[in-house]
């Protein structure tokens, strides 16, 4: 091991073949996942019947630059994107809020049951959609709420999984912020806004892209209480243009990434955010 | 720019009795305490001992389960902790860790209420905030780490912020839970000083809380020594380092602690003596007391410092004094702590580094400053008298 090495580099990560060996595995393992990824636009891009003919090659071929531009009109992609834009963010935004107080009240909170409610709450994440399903239907229809919003929302307006999360982040500010904030007269609002929100940031973006990575991905549900196209969800829209051009399978490709975008987009912008490690210095210890 | 930051509320803290139990567990038994308004007060004992819960009490963080606390000439039992004018430095410094400098000292100014050149209670305006963050910040020394967050700060610094939040908000009665513990020793010696001179300067009254009787003896105007919820003695440090009124104060001020040992009263009247298993000490209780009938049983209590070793290699002599054996010899540059075997009991002896020290498993004599020996009551532990 030679000493030298260390003294230029980044001191955490050792000297030189430890850090070539960690970019080397760290390379290998992005390959993996974004190969995938360079696979699906390969295919969007290429005329299907000449890149079977080729033999499937690593590389476009008869490229179609056109592709997207007819998925999104042929799909109505922007009609359908913007209705599953609407409730995605009622979802995420009820989400958030119904796990940040009901993890706050479970968190800060004395009262009566308060253990108990916690688990029949938690007992609540072993239920499958599939279970619930039925039960969900027939209580959306009878409050006729097929083809709208609400029907669209309204059963995932709350989960125990955002309340388990974000309590476990709020059971993690230590005893003395939170006496420090009673004696600077923060009342409940005032600390879950200004110390318990902002210090558990991380794991409130986490959930955050949970939330909306699975109200946008929605497919059964949406599917269950849908029956007039101008209430198709994107992912009922993606099936739809998949089915309608099997001649041409790299429309439905195409769509599927245009469809990717927004969650991409949302990955990028919320990156910072979800970096680790915003109590180091909160408390000595 | 002091005189603006100095606390003009007048306030003492009085326990009145006061008990907190959590469940069957009693924290505090009893406690019946005056803080004096201006006072460095420090509640001193080992972990565990309910003086944590003391100074919660005085904070709202806990409630009083029984008896009544003031502040100032409020009882304030029922009084929410941002309604008691006080402020606290907790242990961990408990800063925001997502809040810089600034808006950590700003904090206490935000939501609550405060009476301006004695006006009815309001908030501060923005401008009235900077300025007291300034003169705070600059009272510390902290003007150039407003923009910081804690993370970028050292132990150091976070305790300056953690003491100019504490400032800012210009209360009656500082409360102060261990805050040097996390600084290293030399950083700790440095910060004690400027703790007095702080209350110097402020003159506004402190409670604060250690388990470290350097700290306590250093920094104390007076010292309360708890233990197991109960307050053992209130006083001056030199008064409880040389009265200590019962066994357990005598054992955990002082380091090394005081020796004690049982023995007999021998001779009475004021100059009198006691023997025991290891020889005969002879006292001198002043002349104020008298010693209890001869034939009483007594704990006889020796600071180390009040023990003399006659000389080692003289055999055979001595009336009066301890046969000690020597187990271990401690050096410490400018004295020595030589350890003893006495009849069975462990007896520490502390003396100038000078000459040549005892040798392991040597016979000696320890001769008694006569004047220095305190007696206990072995059934009740308390002084004689």
């Amino acid at each position: 091991m030679s000493a030298g090495a260390t003294a230029t580099g980044d001191p955490t990560l050792g000297p030189v073949w430890k850090r070539a060996s960690w970019y080397a595995v760290l390379s290998a393992l992005s390959v993996l996942v974004l190969f995938p990824i360079y696979m699906t636009i390969v295919r969007a891009l290429s005329t299907p019947r000449d890149y079977v003919q080729r033999g499937q090659p690593l590389y476009p071929v008869a490229v179609q630059p056109d592709i997207f531009g007819r998925a999104w009109t042929q799909g109505d992609l922007g009609r359908q994107m913007a209705l599953s834009a609407v409730v995605t963010a009622i979802i995420v935004t009820a989400q958030l809020t119904t796990s940040i107080l009901s993890a706050y009240a479970f968190s800060f909170l004395q009262f009566r049951g308060r253990t108990a409610m916690f688990y029949l709450f938690m007992a609540t994440l072993m239920l499958p959609l599939e279970v619930t399903l039925i039960p969900n239907v027939d209580t959306v229809q009878s409050l006729g709420w097929f083809n709208s919003i609400q029907g669209l929302t309204a059963p995932f307006l709350a989960t125990a999984f955002g309340t388990f999360l974000i309590r476990q982040g709020f059971l993690g500010i230590p005893r003395d912020l939170r006496d420090a904030a009673a004696l600077d007269g923060f009342g409940h609002l005032a600390f879950l806004w200004r110390v318990a929100i902002p210090i558990t940031r991380p794991v409130v973006a986490s959930f955050g892209v949970i939330a909306f990575l699975s109200a946008w991905n929605q497919y059964l549900w949406p599917r269950a209480i849908v029956n007039e196209a101008k209430w198709n969800t994107i992912q009922i829209g993606l099936k739809n243009v998949g089915a309608a051009n099997v001649d041409e399978m790299n429309i439905g490709v195409a769509a599927a990434i245009i469809a990717a975008l927004p969650v991409l987009a949302l990955l990028i912008f919320l990156q910072r955010h979800l970096v680790r490690g915003l109590t180091a210095g909160a408390v000595k210890g | 720019m002091l005189a603006d930051v100095v606390s003009v509320s007048v306030s003492r803290v009085l326990f009145e009795d006061v008990t907190k139990s959590f469940g069957e567990v009693v924290a505090v038994d009893s406690l019946d305490l005056e803080v004096i308004d201006g006072e460095f007060l420090v509640l001193l004992g080992p972990s565990g001992c309910g003086k944590t819960t003391v100074l919660r009490m005085v904070a709202g963080l806990e409630t009083v389960t029984q008896g009544t606390l003031r502040i100032g000439n409020r009882v304030v039992n029922d009084v929410e902790a941002k309604d008691r004018d006080v402020a606290m430095v907790f242990q961990s410094y408990a800063l925001y860790p997502h809040m810089n400098v600034r808006k950590n000292i700003e904090s206490p100014l935000v939501a609550r209420h405060f009476s301006v050149d004695g006006g009815a209670p309001r908030k501060l305006t923005a401008s009235e905030r900077s300025q007291r963050i300034t003169q705070a910040a600059e009272t510390l020394g902290l003007a150039s780490l407003l923009d910081r967050k804690p993370a970028a700060l050292s132990g150091g610094q976070r305790q300056r912020v953690a003491l100019a939040r504490a400032i800012v908000s210009r209360p009656a009665a500082f409360l102060m839970d261990e805050p040097l513990s996390n600084l290293d020793a030399k950083l700790r010696a440095e910060t004690r000083l400027e703790l007095v001179e702080l209350h110097r300067k402020l003159g506004t009254t402190i409670i604060y809380v250690t388990h470290d009787q350097v700290e306590a003896m250093t920094m104390a105007d007076r010292i309360a020594v708890i233990s197991d919820g109960r307050l053992q003695q209130v006083g001056a440090a030199q008064e409880v380092y040389d009265r200590p009124s019962n066994l357990f104060v005598a054992h955990f001020m002082g380091s090394p602690p005081m020796n004690t040992f049982e023995a007999t009263v021998a001779g009475g009247g004021r100059e009198g003596e006691v023997t025991g298993a290891a020889g005969r000490v002879r006292i001198d209780a002043g002349p104020a007391i008298s010693l209890p009938p001869v034939g009483s049983r007594v704990v006889v209590g020796v600071r180390p410092e009040h023990l003399r070793s006659q000389g080692h290699g003289q055999q055979g002599r001595q009336q009066e004094g301890l046969r000690a054996r020597v187990s271990a010899v401690e050096w410490l540059g400018y004295e020595r702590h030589v350890i003893c075997d006495v009849a069975g009991r462990t007896i520490t002896l502390r003396e100038p580094a000078e000459g040549q020290a005892p040798n392991l498993g040597e016979e000696i004599y320890l001769d008694v400053v006569a004047n220095h020996v305190l007696l206990f009551d072995p059934a009740t532990s308390e002084r004689i008298p």
